[in-house]
């Protein structure tokens, strides 16, 4: 069997929503180089909705395939329906991804929620804290 | 597609082919039998072993053949273990960028009470003769270095290595594992007392190697069970198996040299093709590596995709990201010699044959040039370092 579905190989090939959103509302950085993968989204956000999103990213298939479907799955949607993505929505949406490769969608769902915590404190918007996993301690990668 | 994996694996030589397909068809007999049929097999066999033996210039009843590298490098190394432990010696000298097949054999005789010592690697992926000469104790019973690096190629100073240990009394092993067929091997000349090889490496089939243990030197079983290989390694010897590995490694010690000289100028050339990429820099040192090996680091980018995107453009590469291996460290083997993480990520490793032509060298330089580009361009990494944000790693 291949490593990665065709989902995963099609939005890696292809990546949706690459590159950066000059002044953009939110931007999210998660992940560390030490670990092999760094993924970085921008927000354009109008009327409480995602009107746009880019993402670059350092990392290997699933990684890039990760945050493509992950900027994809939330584009021209609601802030609220994007703060709710999880790991496993981008999952399924790949078609699966190896078991070792499941970090790369946990971060996809990091660099989400990370940007839209960083539009909220741009904006001064109250939230709930507890929305937002602290990415520095998940320990999903470089536990040594 | 462009196969640039030769490490890895290669493709079988025609030559081995035929064999095989001869001794499967005409030769099935056993060797252990003693009806005409069984003896045809066992003929075949003692040929095998005298020609590997004059090959490596050593005594037919020197070799063993195994299922391929890492039975040999688990045999050689538990033996050399068991032999010191018997006379109160308990020391063992490796280095830090070894095989698996070494590093996980030494880990189990640690576990056992045994001392291991894993001798730090250069920048240039070169241990010193010296490291090991300051590392030997009274109670070192082996010292085992492999030939040529897997990774990156580097070609380690054995003879000495050897010579270091014969005055002294240890056992020396050397992992030839990606050097056999490549580079030459004259155990006496090398002083080597126990030498690893797989066939696969060298155009033969793959399930198949050798150990090489000078005499005197008794082996332990790894597999147990009948008396093949005077009683250390069981199992029905894999005749098709063991022709096609001779004949391989005569055809690949006949051609050596004229291979070497070939492909070392495309191994040069994709060097210097691929040292034009900016913050790009070749692993071990650019003379004393293998002849087709070419290992770099491209910073900003992670090894993974660069494999897979070169793969969509025919070429078929390798890496040492830990995306590659399932494990979150990248190559043992970069780490050493001293690649911090972040760009030990971004590695690349073309391994090359003789059946490599510098027309897919050349397409091979502009294809790597392309997917590093395009994978930088899509880097938040990248944009930091270009930005002045971060300082690049590679100068």
């Amino acid at each position: 069997m291949a490593l990665y579905s065709e989902k995963v190989m099609d939005h890696f090939r292809n990546p949706r929503n690459v590159g950066m959103i000059e002044n953009a509302d939110g931007i999210g950085e998660v992940g560390n180089a030490k670990c092999g993968d760094i993924m970085k989204m921008y927000l354009k956000i109008e009327n409480d909705t995602i009107a746009d999103v880019k993402f670059e990213t350092f990392g290997c298939g699933s990684a890039i395939a990760s945050s493509s479907m992950a900027t994809e799955l939330i584009k021209g949607k609601p802030v609220a329906e994007a703060l709710s993505l999880t790991n496993k929505a981008v999952v399924e949406a790949l078609d699966g991804l190896p078991a070792h490769k499941l970090h790369c969608s946990v971060l996809a769902e990091e660099a989400i929620k990370a940007a839209l915590k960083d539009y909220y404190d741009k904006n001064g918007i109250e939230y709930d804290r507890k929305q937002f996993p602290d990415c520095e301690s998940c320990g999903h990668c470089c536990e040594a | 597609m462009i196969y640039l994996d030769n490490a890895a694996t290669t493709k079988m030589s025609r030559t081995a082919i035929d064999t095989m397909l001869f001794y499967m068809d005409q030769v099935y007999g056993n060797p252990s039998s003693l009806h005409s049929i069984g003896q045809k097999a066992n003929e075949a066999l003692y040929d095998a072993r005298a020609r590997m033996a004059k090959l490596l210039g050593c005594e037919a009843r020197e070799i063993t053949f195994t299922s391929g590298g890492s039975e040999a490098d688990n045999q050689a190394i538990l033996s050399a273990a068991y032999i010191g432990k018997k006379n109160g010696k308990t020391h063992i000298i490796s280095t830090a960028f070894e095989h698996h097949a070494v590093l996980h054999t030494l880990n189990k005789l640690e576990k056992e009470g045994f001392k291991i010592t894993l001798l730090p690697v250069e920048e240039t992926g070169i241990i010193l003769p010296k490291q090991v000469a300051d590392a030997l104790r009274p109670d070192t019973c082996l010292v085992t270095v492999m030939y040529a690096n897997n990774e990156i190629g580097t070609i380690q100073p054995i003879k000495e290595i050897g010579q270091l240990c014969r005055e002294k009394g240890v056992l020396f092993h050397t992992d030839a594992v990606q050097a056999a067929g490549h580079l030459g091997i004259d155990v006496k000349e090398q002083n080597i007392d126990l030498l690893s090889l797989s066939a696969h490496k060298f155009h033969g089939p793959k399930g198949i190697g050798a150990l090489y243990a000078r005499k005197g030197i008794r082996l332990t079983n790894i597999i147990e069970g009948g008396a093949q290989e005077r009683g250390k390694r069981a199992g029905t010897e894999n005749i098709p198996a063991i022709m096609g590995m001779t004949a391989a490694f005569e055809e690949a010690c006949c051609h050596m040299n004229e291979n070497a000289e070939r492909i070392t100028f495309l191994r040069d050339k994709l060097i210097a093709g691929l040292s034009q990429i900016p913050h790009a820099l070749l692993n071990g040192d650019a003379q004393k590596r293998l002849p087709g090996n070419v290992s770099f680091c491209f910073e900003g980018i992670e090894g993974e995709s660069l494999l897979l995107l070169l793969d969509d453009k025919g070429v078929c590469a390798s890496s040492g990201s830990a995306c590659t291996s399932g494990s979150l460290d990248p190559s043992h083997v970069l780490l050493a010699i001293g690649r911090v993480h972040d760009i030990a990520h971004g590695s690349l490793r073309l391994t090359l044959s003789d059946e490599n032509t510098e027309e897919e060298i050349e397409y091979t330089v502009k294809a790597v040039k392309e997917v590093v580009e395009y994978l930088r361009s899509i880097s938040p990494i990248w944009r930091d370092l270009v930005s002045g944000k971060k300082e690049f790693i590679i100068k």
